[in-house]
């Protein structure tokens, strides 16, 4: 062994056949069912610097002040060193949830502290949630397109995951009622319905009032929990303010959460969930198994950023940021993309769905416009079965306007080749046209496009 | 000995390339060779000339690293590689002229047709598909001719589902092959230094085709090396699969995909820089042959060493 020199950073030496057939024999039933995100491989190129991504689902946190940061970290090492650096209550501080508190009762929420467990992100939330509710089978509902990374979290808990069509008044929930009669006479019980009802990712639409207050009912009287995922609400850059599901119910039978990543930073991973304390209970033994408590650290910064009382407005800051920029994409998408094409026009949150003619396979045109160094989420991401094949994520909160531009001009080229292509060989006329606000293209392109429609501002 | 490993790259397949070259210096290292490793990029040349390695090992897939221009590049600065040569890496890569060699050299390859983008375009090609689809029958197969995984690789059922297939196909290339579809089993040969390895049998898990995804994730696909094969089928496949490498030109290694079906062994592809992965097939058939990773690397710097031993 010792001439056998040691590197000066050692990869695991292992992996021969025989190996991998002995991990292979130990992996849990549940590895089987866990899928790596679709295009994985692909996406290893989109973190090329000449590459414009409108993949990622990036808040823009250069605009977050530096000497703001300085002066906060300063002053936990030089006022409470010792205790930001140890463990905290698996609860979280009680400090934390009083800004959380403040920041749900920004929408309008009122929420008991004692609901409230302080979480590694949202995603931890979500993963928590399936942990305290989902047994291998369970059915568990969200909506068509879903949030991608809820999709791994529901199939690592082996989850029946069934999706419940979107149109540009968020879930269908006449849809949804239909599939829980449908349970019911099965003799099937759902766990809950996960929904994003607000800005959604990646849909970018937003649920309408009679739908949130007929989910609600539905959950009362089926005695289903729902769970609000709400990163976004506060992103708002039109439209007037709709009453969170939580809210609306009271808190029985919706379990809340949210996140300070979008209106603070992604990078302190904190998050929160918000449910009655039996389930409540369980949450926390989960959180304990997890990793015994959220970082200290993290929490201690967010008391100091919350004292400082600029919360709001560093949001409002953002808002005004990102509103500009969903502008400039939806300028850019009438532009460049072409008439066959449809997408949503958020008024809030950070993505727009775009969906194109149904004989478009979106994981197929990233390859394409990989070549022309742009990127975006192939909507096969939000699905669990085989639709979303023609759609698209594009993120405008990430990059400034003029890579926005510029990107929505790549991929409008790219589409525009595979459309001219298959007009050339179908002996269609060409639809290439460019797309004109508030006309829904794609008519002909069969029943398979999403009911996505462009709505003008204000008119939804 | 100084061994330069390139790996990386612009092409679509640059997250396996990774991870096969991560696992080859893994094993020079073990080896007491100096690594150098070369996320290929517009430094290359740069980092070459200044490093001055004693050979190279190309862990490159796809276009862009497999197709030559790597290869070309290592030849004219005069660094010994591992793998075919620029030429023969070109044939591999390029689907339908891969297939008129092999056809040319009498192996059997199921019978396709090939397009550029410009002949639907400007040519009225569209005109032909219905004769070609109605001699391939269905379901036929539309891929890429150049692209070294199955990325953009359909099958259509029906004269419906063509140009929704080939509009996907062009998204990877600019010429595409329709080719007729050949049910079997799916088989790979590796060849090393000439000599081939025993034979591997992917089986796809239920349902599943098999994808991109199941070629690298572990559980998705099932491998058995070697595979049950009878010794007629065996030295057929065999046959086939060292008379393909022959007609590509290749040396060093390859690895020839084939479909066994009823009337003996079809030639799918070529790929001249299979994939090294711990999923890959090229390491597990050299496992079945009694080599270690270690041996196999070994052996590949000593094939691009004393090309004559190939």
């Amino acid at each position: 062994m010792s001439e056998v020199p040691i590197p000066p950073h050692r990869r695991r030496a292992h992996t021969s056949t025989r190996d991998l057939e002995r991990y292979a024999g130990l992996f849990a039933e549940r590895t089987t069912v866990m899928r790596s995100s679709a295009m994985r491989d692909l996406m290893a190129i989109t973190a090329r610097p000449e590459v414009i991504s409108l993949a990622g689902g990036l808040p823009d946190t250069s605009t977050f002040p530096p000497q703001s940061f300085a002066a906060q970290m300063t002053r936990i090492a030089q006022e409470s060193a010792a205790e930001a650096l140890q463990y905290g209550p698996t609860e979280g501080f009680e400090e934390t949830k009083d800004c959380i508190v403040e920041v749900m009762g920004a929408e309008g929420m009122l929420v008991d502290p004692h609901d409230v467990i302080v979480t590694t992100g949202g995603q931890q939330a979500i993963d928590l949630i399936c942990k305290a509710l989902v047994d291998p089978g369970d059915v568990v509902i969200c909506e068509a397109p879903t949030y991608p990374g809820a999709v791994p979290v529901f199939c690592s808990y082996q989850a029946e995951v069934i999706q419940v069509e979107c149109d540009e008044d968020g879930m269908r929930v006449d849809e949804l009622e239909q599939l829980l009669e449908r349970l019911r006479r099965d003799g099937r019980r759902p766990k809950f319905v996960y929904s994003v009802p607000t800005f959604q990712n990646p849909a970018g639409v937003t649920m309408s009032l009679p739908r949130r207050q007929r989910l609600v009912e539905l959950a009362r009287l089926h005695e289903l929990l729902v769970v609000e995922d709400n990163p976004y609400g506060l992103l708002r850059y039109g439209g007037e303010p709709m009453p969170p599901l939580y809210q609306l119910d009271g808190g029985d039978f919706v379990l809340y959460i949210g996140t300070f990543s979008k209106i603070l930073s992604p990078g302190i991973r904190l998050g929160w969930a918000v449910a009655p304390p039996p389930v409540m209970e369980k949450i926390v033994l989960g959180k304990q198994a997890a990793d015994l408590c959220t970082s200290t650290l993290t929490q201690y910064f967010v008391r100091e950023y919350f004292a400082e009382g600029r919360w709001r407005q560093y949001v409002e800051d953002l808002v005004e940021i990102y509103r500009g920029r969903r502008d400039t994409m939806l300028a850019a998408l009438v532009e460049h993309f072409p008439a066959a094409a449809t997408w949503t026009e958020p008024q809030g949150g950070l993505f727009i769905w775009a969906t194109l003619p149904e004989y478009i396979d979106s994981g197929d045109l990233l390859a394409k416009a990989l070549r022309a160094d742009v990127a975006f989420v192939p909507g096969q991401a939000a699905y669990i079965d085989e639709r979303g094949r023609n759609s698209m994520r594009l993120n405008f909160s990430g990059v400034g306007d003029a890579e926005i531009r510029e990107g929505i001009r790549r991929i409008g080229a790219v589409i525009a080749e595979q459309v001219e292509l298959y007009e050339a060989l179908t002996g269609e006329e060409s639809t290439l046209a460019r797309a004109e606000p508030g006309r829904r293209g794609g008519e002909a392109d069969g029943a398979d496009v999403l009911p996505f429609r462009k709505t003008g501002e204000g008119s939804g | 000995m100084k061994v330069a490993v390139l790996k990386g790259g612009r092409s679509l397949e640059r997250g396996v390339s990774l991870r096969s070259g991560a696992r080859v210096e893994d094993a020079l290292g073990r080896l007491g060779h100096a690594v150098v490793p070369l996320d290929v990029g517009g430094d290359l040349v740069r980092r070459l000339s200044a490093e001055r390695p004693d050979v190279a090992f190309v862990a490159m897939h796809g276009v862009g690293g497999e197709d030559g221009t790597a290869q070309e590049l290592l030849e004219i600065l005069g660094i010994p590689f591992t793998g075919p040569g620029a030429a023969a890496c070109a044939r591999c890569m390029d689907k339908s002229l891969a297939k008129q060699a092999i056809r040319e050299a009498g192996v059997p390859t199921p019978d396709w047709f090939a397009f550029t983008q410009t002949a639907f375009r400007e040519l009225g090609a569209a005109d032909a598909l219905g004769g070609l689809e109605r001699s391939l029958g269905f379901p036929l197969v539309v891929k890429p001719s150049r692209g070294g995984s199955s990325l953009g690789v359909k099958f259509a059922a029906s004269a419906g589902e063509v140009p929704q297939a080939l509009v996907s196909a062009f998204s990877y290339d600019d010429r595409v092959l329709l080719e007729r579809f050949v049910e079997g089993r799916e088989l790979a040969v590796s060849v090393l230094g000439g000599e081939a390895l025993p034979v591997v049998e992917a089986i796809p898990a239920a349902g599943d085709r098999y994808d991109f995804e199941a070629r690298y994730e572990i559980g998705r696909t099932r491998f058995v090396c070697p595979a049950e094969l009878d010794e007629a089928e065996r030295v057929a496949v065999t046959e086939a699969a060292l008379a393909t490498y022959r007609a590509l030109g290749c040396s060093g290694f390859a690895r020839i995909d084939l479909i066994l079906d009823r009337d003996g062994p079809q030639v799918l592809e070529a790929n001249a820089i299979p994939g090294l992965t711990d999923t890959s097939l090229l390491p597990q058939a050299a496992e079945a042959a009694g080599m270690s990773f270690e041996q196999l690397v070994e052996r590949i710097l000593d094939l691009a060493l004393t090309p004559a031993a190939a």
